[in-house]
Order: C-alpha cells, then structure tokens, then sequence
C-alpha cells in the first residue's frame, strides 16, 4: 500500500470525525447562550406586510386591524400572549422595560378571556398601546404563529423585520432586538 | 305500502351512516380519507415530530379543522398543503421537497455509496506478482545451497 493511501486511509474519516465534532459542539455551546433554538421555525412573514385580519379590543383598550400597522411612526413590536402561558409570564418584565423606554408594543392576546387577561395586566404589568383578542386563534393560524408568545418587528413601512418565537430575555433584547430597532430607525 | 315508505323513509339513513364527524367537522368517509391524507403529510408545529393527523396539539386539532374545510370547500390537496406551506415553511412539510436546500439531504445515500466504494479502492490490497521462474543456473545454485 503506498503511503499516500495509507495516509487518505486513516485521514478522512478522522478528518470527517473532527468536523461533525466541531459543529455538534458549536451547535451545542450556541444553544447553551440562548444563540441557537433547534426548534425555531423561520417566519414566512418576513420582508413581508402582514396578512389581512381585523381583531377587536379587550380589556377597554382599542383592538387594531393589519390597515393599523402600515405605517407606524416608528418601528414598533407586535407581541403575541396568553394569559395560560408561563414564558409569557416570564417575558412581561423585558416587555415592560421596552414599553418605558418609548417603543411601542401593541399586544394579542391568544385564545384568552378578559377576565384572565385583567388578572394577568393588573398583576404583570400592561406593556401595550393597544390590545387585541384573538380568541379563535385564527388569525394566529394566518400569521404563521405557532406558539405563545411570539414577538414581530414590524418597521416603518409596515414590514416585518424580525421574529422571534418564546420569551424575550434582556440577552435578545440587546443583542438582536436593540440593533434592529437602531437599523430600521 | 307501509313498509315500503318506512324503507324510503329510511334510505337517507344509508348516507348519513356513511359520513364521519372529525374534531367537530361532518364529512362523507371519502373526504375524510383524503383530509387524513394530506394531514399525514403535514408535520405538527407543536410537537415537531408528530403529524398534523397523530397529533393532540391544539394547534394541530385546529389545522385538521381548517383542512376539512377546505376539502368540504372542494379545494385540491396541492392548496391545501399550500395554504401551510405559505403559514408555516417547508418545515410544515414531513417529506421534504426537492429544492436547493434540500439537494445534500436527498445526495446523501449516493454521497455514501460514492465513499464506501473509494474507501474500498484505498484499502485494496495488490497481490504480488509471482517471481519469475528460476533459470537453470539459479536452479543449479539452489541446489548447491540446500545440499
């Protein structure tokens, strides 16, 4: 045997071993910073205007229609919830400090009722400029909304930038969030 | 003539026994074959490795609900699997289709076939050739030597 085959023999598959090894890690070390979510889905919203629907308000506050969001003075958050839901618990802080700091967020709430949902504000805290109910889930279906919550970016000509299903953390707000806003200023 | 419009008055009885009510949805046993159908071929976003059909998801519930619809509307299973697919990605689809993303998955097996063979090419061993035979003077020689 020459030795170049020798050498192609045991080379490959331990070159082939190496890199599967470096991508399993770097996969695994991305989902550990919260960088990488093997089950995200990509949106098909994005670069796109949203899907026609028209939703009505809950809780006394004023619902809005996708005629609403086609051009908002600045770029602003939509953000799917639900009373029932735990990581939407866990993100109503974040979203509460966004809201203080100007940007606006207008709220659907998911196949929820008002009573829950006064309970959950009065006790979470009421991040949104406006509220909307979706309690069918239909026009979550038309979205492409598979889960709660899920937050879009929507820019100043009405088109979706950004999204990102499960709860928002200070980490994604300053390293994917906060840049965005910045660029679609 | 009684029993005879008792069996007319049942005979609609036969059709009705025919159609099936899924999540909430009445359809005759044909449509519902072919809604089955399509929600087999449609993955649950929820649960991510069940499909739409095997699913207990609420989402899931409300998709086979959304496709009964649509074939009661008379739709053809290609819009039905679009209007997902337009919701939701390709990931929505179990079989993957063949596109550009996709050309590595489905090269894969012939990737495969194309390594075990150039492994085999590698790790072949060429026999030596026979020496070749002795002349008379070597044989002469030989002989000396093993006397």
């Amino acid at each position: 045997m020459s030795p170049l085959r020798r050498r192609l023999l045991f080379g490959i598959p331990l070159a082939v071993t190496v890199a599967a090894g470096e991508g399993f890690y770097i996969i695994l070390r991305r989902m550990q910073e919260n960088q990488y979510d093997p089950h995200a889905l990509p949106s098909q919203l994005i670069g796109k205007r949203l899907p026609a629907f028209t939703l009505p308000g809950t809780n006394g506050m004023q619902g809005f229609a996708n005629t609403d969001l086609l051009a908002p003075a600045k770029p602003m958050l939509v953000n799917w919830f639900a009373s029932w839901c735990l990581p939407c618990l866990q993100e109503a802080q974040v979203l509460n400090q966004l809201a203080q700091t100007g940007l606006q967020i207008w709220g659907i709430a998911y196949e929820d009722t008002a009573p829950n949902l006064g309970n959950f504000l009065s006790t979470n805290g009421n991040p949104y400029t406006r509220l909307a109910a979706d309690t069918s889930g239909l026009t979550a279906i038309n979205w492409g909304v598979y889960g709660v919550p899920e937050t879009y970016l929507i820019d100043k000509t009405g088109i979706v930038r950004w999204r990102y299903a499960g709860a928002l953390t200070p980490d994604i707000v300053a390293s994917t969030l906060d840049p965005m806003l910045q660029h679609y200023a | 003539m009684k029993k005879l419009l008792l069996v007319l008055a049942l005979l609609p009885m036969l059709a009705l026994a025919q159609t099936v009510t899924r999540d909430g949805i009445t359809l005759t046993q044909a449509q519902e074959t072919r809604a089955e159908n399509i929600g087999d071929q449609l993955r649950c976003l929820v649960c991510q490795n069940e499909s739409i059909e095997g699913s207990s998801a609420p989402l899931a519930k409300q998709l086979r609900v959304i496709i009964r619809q649509h074939v009661i509307a008379g739709d053809n299973d290609k819009d039905i699997v679009g209007f997902m697919v337009q919701r939701y990605g390709i990931f929505v689809l179990l079989k993957p289709p063949f596109m550009r993303l996709t050309y590595l998955l489905y090269a894969s097996p012939f990737l495969g076939l194309a390594f075990g063979f150039l492994f085999y090419w590698l790790g072949r061993r060429i026999s030596a050739s026979p020496p070749a035979p002795l002349t008379p003077d070597d044989r002469a020689r030989l002989d000396e030597l093993l006397k």
